[in-house]
């Protein structure tokens, strides 16, 4: 059994910044980053918009061990920009899963921290999400799992929610964000009471680690530390074995979906959807911690 | 033109596709035999109906008629913005999408998406821009976002971005800007079933698909620098 955490000692895994976090999360001492700023360049994209750059573009790659095992790695810096795809950022993710399928690694460990498209390259972020979604599908058909890890303060929404769906799972934090649209886009478009922005207990409530942990959205839910994400991340590859794409594989998932969208038909809040789950109590689902939340979910009806 | 134009000119020896809340299904003839029909006209919002909806009858082609191409019309305006829509993880059922398309190609089924209307983000992400290549009608509206609604959220003047968007395909709506980089193969003047033929048994006759969408738009010098980024990435 993992000793408690001591929450003084916790190294938070949303404010952290992604080199923070590919230190805490990987084997100490491991991480070799490929094109690191010295061999990079800023996007000539945002210096013609006069904002600046980053040398990495927001997002670090390189090669690491996590537990031992060789691993790939993607971090999104989501305190640059947003942790937004534009054309260098994108292919960097791209030329990372790419050499995943050659070189063959026990995974790619991609720590999402995005709100999608970086608008200013907006077609060139559309393609790359495009490029990254075919690449990643490649990489598993090719054998290596791919493991998101959403818990970054940006969370994974538009474009990059798409691509951590995509990947064999997700280890998630009950402060990670999961979701397409941003609720400050359905708010404008659609209205306040559609839905409220500033309301951080609704959004979580409809985006958070805690609703897609129970409706199965997310393997594994994590506290919000690194050395948490680490355990989770190796838990979840322990054994792990990609399958082959197959139809019967997705027409499960598709049986799954379209039950669940009859299951939970009309309802807009994690409250109405965890009431029908079977939870005795959903107004407690927000203040629980993480280990009650996990011991409650196995012991849910079917 | 409406779809059923669309479909005359694109399939004149005969099609069998029906719309049913913006979703559209069926077969069609051509020179070298059936293909399936499969897209979305409104244009339409994406929400978990259309994309599972899309993804069982992928499905179905993959398990009932091996080999037969599909043709994907697209016509979307986006993702369907909702609480209940997000409420229930509207990017997986996208990915989904997604994972059928990708299933079909993998099985050996050439797939092609064309552009009849409006392909707008997530909407354009789920299967118009996963098909082995992608083209687009000459009226086609290709975007994540309008310009003004850009400079909104930028904060960047509306002028600049206009006046940049004269010299740069990185940014600005627009179909030709999306084939420059790479992402739409070629634009139709108009839907035409020779057009459609000739893509179709191009790609049939090229084997499997690789993503080549930035080679191409290099080579259209519409994205300079994602090809030599990822050789770099191979490469260190």
């Amino acid at each position: 059994m993992n000793a408690p955490i001591n929450p003084s000692r916790r190294h938070s895994y949303f404010e952290a910044t992604a080199r923070n976090r590919v230190a805490a999360v990987l084997d100490a001492g491991s991480f070799t980053e490929f094109l690191p700023p010295e061999a990079s360049q800023p996007s000539p994209h945002l210096a013609v918009l006069d904002i600046p750059g980053a040398f990495d573009d927001g997002v670090i790659v390189g090669s690491a061990a996590l537990g031992g095992q060789p691993v790939l790695v993607i971090a999104q810096e989501g305190q640059f920009m947003g942790g937004a795809v534009g054309e260098i950022h994108g292919a960097k993710i791209v030329g990372l899963l790419r050499r995943a399928m050659a070189e063959k690694p026990a995974a790619v460990i991609l720590m999402v921290d995005s709100g999608g498209v970086r608008l200013h390259e907006a077609n060139a972020g559309l393609i790359a999400i495009s490029e990254i979604m075919r690449a990643v599908l490649d990489t598993r058909a090719a054998g290596v799992p791919v493991l998101a890890l959403v818990g970054g303060s940006c969370g994974a929404f538009g474009g990059m929610g798409i691509v951590s769906r995509l990947c064999s799972a997700i280890v998630m934090s009950e402060e990670g964000r999961l979701a397409l649209s941003g609720p400050e886009v359905i708010e404008t478009v659609a209205g306040v009471e559609e839905f409220d922005s500033k309301d951080r207990a609704l959004v979580w409530r409809v985006t958070g680690g805690k609703q897609r942990y129970l409706t199965g959205d997310c393997a594994e839910l994590v506290e919000d530390d690194a050395a948490a994400f680490r355990q989770g991340a190796i838990d979840v590859l322990a054994g792990w074995t990609e399958p082959a794409p197959s139809s019967a594989t997705l027409r499960a998932e598709q049986d799954r979906l379209t039950s669940r969208r009859q299951r939970f038909a009309g309802m807009r809040d994690g409250l109405e959807v965890w009431a029908a789950l079977g939870v005795p109590d959903p107004r407690q689902i927000p203040i629980m911690d993480r280990d009650s939340l996990v011991a409650l979910r196995k012991g849910l009806p079917a | 033109m409406t779809l059923h134009d669309i479909l005359d000119a694109l399939f004149p020896a005969g099609h069998a596709v029906e719309v049913s809340d913006q979703l559209v299904a069926g077969t069609a003839q051509t020179a070298t035999g059936t293909v399936a029909v499969l897209g979305t006209t409104g244009p339409a919002a994406i929400g978990h109906d259309i994309a599972l909806g899309l993804a069982g009858r992928i499905l179905d082609i993959v398990d009932r008629h091996p080999g037969r191409p599909i043709v994907f019309l697209v016509d979307t305006k986006g993702q369907a913005l909702s609480r209940a829509e997000e409420l229930l993880c509207l990017n997986g059922s996208l990915a989904h999408l997604a994972r059928c398309v990708d299933l079909a190609r993998r099985q050996g089924h050439v797939s092609l998406a064309l552009v009849t209307g409006e392909a707008v983000s997530g909407g354009f992400l789920s299967f118009g821009l996963m098909a082995d290549k992608t083209y687009a009608l000459a009226d086609a509206q290709v975007r994540v976002m309008d310009l003004k609604a850009m400079a909104r959220v930028t904060k960047i003047a509306h002028e600049r971005l206009v006046e940049l968007a004269g010299s740069s395909p990185t940014f600005a709506p627009g179909a030709e800007n999306y084939q420059r980089m790479g992402a739409i193969e070629a634009i139709w003047p108009a839907p035409s079933a020779s057009l459609l033929e000739a893509a179709l048994a191009n790609q049939a006759a090229a084997g499997p698909a690789t993503d080549g969408r930035m080679a191409s738009g290099r080579a259209r010098d519409g994205r300079r620098l994602a090809a030599d980024v990822v050789a770099a990435v191979l490469a260190a």
